[in-house]
């Protein structure tokens, strides 16, 4: 059975914290550029413009590319035949988020208790981890820091069996417009559909991490991830929310099972410096 | 879009009068940071009869929670956070003098109000370009409230920072003209 000590894991977070923050992917850096050529307003080409130098000045810097670094939300799929060695796996996560926020000069958005003190706990710890077991021997890490002008602009609805895709398209539009300006657009859009709520929600948030207006391998989720792109595209809300064609760069739909009497639906959005980073160890 | 106006901070109430949404401007001047948890503070010390810790009148708070600064930085990446969280907060501050907000997303109408009847402009800048956000500001000094760390007050000495005027004193929203000019009904 092969070892990995979890050291590598601490390493591999503080590594990837910082990547995250200072580097956008190249696929977003092209969808902007994309999302550029098609905009119609021009006041929306400039803002475009200013987002991607933004991002560009950041990696050539070494700085992060948006103030919000986030809550640092860290995808685990862990390989049932790997054996963590010397220590606890989701402490040598946290360490690593630590060490990264420190040594990358990262904001730390953290509160301890969401009620009474909200006081910052400093060190942008806890990390919310997720764990898939999955086969094999490996450890893949996949580290989202996420902020919340786009979260808090993020919704859950138990929609009935018989809204089915017209009604599931209606919400998500209506919570993309509803967000309006606030959520830096142009935005990516993920949705769970499926599930019970949780599911569905964790569904929407992994659906962000899909590169940029990659289809889903389904058809019919593709046509449906399309249709909705379309008409939040014609909501007119536009970069930065100033007006202008492009409101959302993707829509990403990810469905699971559900129950016979349910038809839960999550939409999270992601503002336009979409940020993670990905590495198996 | 118009060419910028080069405007400087603090500023007086004819100046802001002049103001109208869609205009460019380039902010120069000392500006103070403030979001969530220090409007929280500066209401309640408002509430309880005692002093801001800084004069208000005229100022031109500027809602972010930066980056630390690197070394050879004044402040870290800094750009805007959204407003609409300030809004249980901001009529009570534009009452005592404040004149301009800068941040990102739309405002609720008792803001906008108070805008109108006290004379306050709400500007928006760039959501998501921290990095050139971060290269204007020549200088931050801690003002209050250090153990909010990143939510800290902090006097911002800025040069040329780029915003555009989202709503003006008589209340016209840019986002409500631009969004109806592109909708596809």
């Amino acid at each position: 059975m092969r070892e990995l000590d979890v050291s590598q894991v601490t390493q591999a977070v503080e590594e990837m914290c910082v990547a995250a923050c200072y580097d956008l992917p190249d696929d977003v850096l092209k969808a902007m550029e994309k999302a550029r050529d098609v905009e119609e307003s021009e006041v929306g080409r400039e803002l475009l413009d200013i987002c991607v130098e933004n991002a560009k000045v950041a990696a050539r810097e070494r700085v992060p590319i948006c103030q919000d670094t986030g809550v640092t939300v860290v995808f685990l799929e862990l390989g049932q035949d790997l054996h963590l060695v010397g220590g606890d796996l989701y402490e040598a996560v946290a360490e690593g988020v630590r060490r990264g926020y420190t040594t990358g000069y990262l904001r730390k958005s953290v509160v301890a208790d969401p009620l009474f003190t909200r006081k910052n706990t400093g060190d942008n710890t806890p990390p919310i981890i997720y764990t898939d077991i999955v086969p094999g021997e490996r450890l893949k890490i996949m580290v989202v820091p996420k902020g919340t002008g786009s979260e808090n602009m993020s919704a859950l609805k138990m929609l009935t069996p018989a809204a089915g895709p017209q009604g599931v398209k209606k919400f998500v539009v209506e919570v993309v417009d509803k967000a309006g300006s606030n959520p830096c657009p142009p935005v990516i859009v993920g949705v769970g559909v499926g599930g019970m709520m949780d599911r569905a929600a964790v569904m929407a948030k992994k659906a962000l991490l899909r590169k940029v207006g990659e289809p889903h391998p389904e058809p019919e989720v593709a046509k449906l991830e399309r249709e909705t792109l379309k008409e939040i595209n014609d909501l007119g809300i536009g970069p930065q929310g100033l007006g202008g064609r492009v409101t959302a760069l993707a829509v990403h739909i990810e469905t699971a099972p559900t129950h016979i009497g349910a038809l839960p639906v999550a939409v999270n959005l992601q503002c336009h410096a979409a940020r993670h980073a990905e590495r198996v160890l | 879009m118009t060419e910028a106006t080069r405007i400087r901070a603090p500023l007086s109430g004819d100046e802001v009068r002049k103001l109208k949404a869609g205009d460019r401007v380039l902010i120069s001047g000392a500006i103070y940071t403030a979001r969530d948890a220090a409007h929280k503070r500066l209401v309640e010390a408002l509430e309880a009869g005692k002093p801001l810790p800084f004069d208000i009148d005229g100022q031109i708070i500027y809602y972010v929670g930066p980056c630390p600064a690197k070394p050879g930085q004044a402040l870290g990446s800094c750009g805007p956070t959204t407003s609409g969280r300030m809004d249980p907060y901001a009529p009570a501050l534009i009452a005592k003098g404040l004149r301009g907000m800068i941040g990102k997303g739309s405002r609720q109408p008792a803001v906008v109000e108070a805008m109108k009847k006290h004379g306050a402009i709400y500007f928006v800048a760039v959501g998501g370009a921290g990095a050139l956000a971060a290269k204007t500001v020549k200088k931050s000094d801690l003002v209050a409230y250090e153990d909010l760390g990143p939510e800290a007050i902090r006097r911002l000495e800025v040069v040329d920072f780029p915003a555009v005027v989202c709503i003006d004193t008589e209340g016209n929203d840019l986002y409500e003209t631009g969004k109806s000019r592109y909708a596809v009904s």
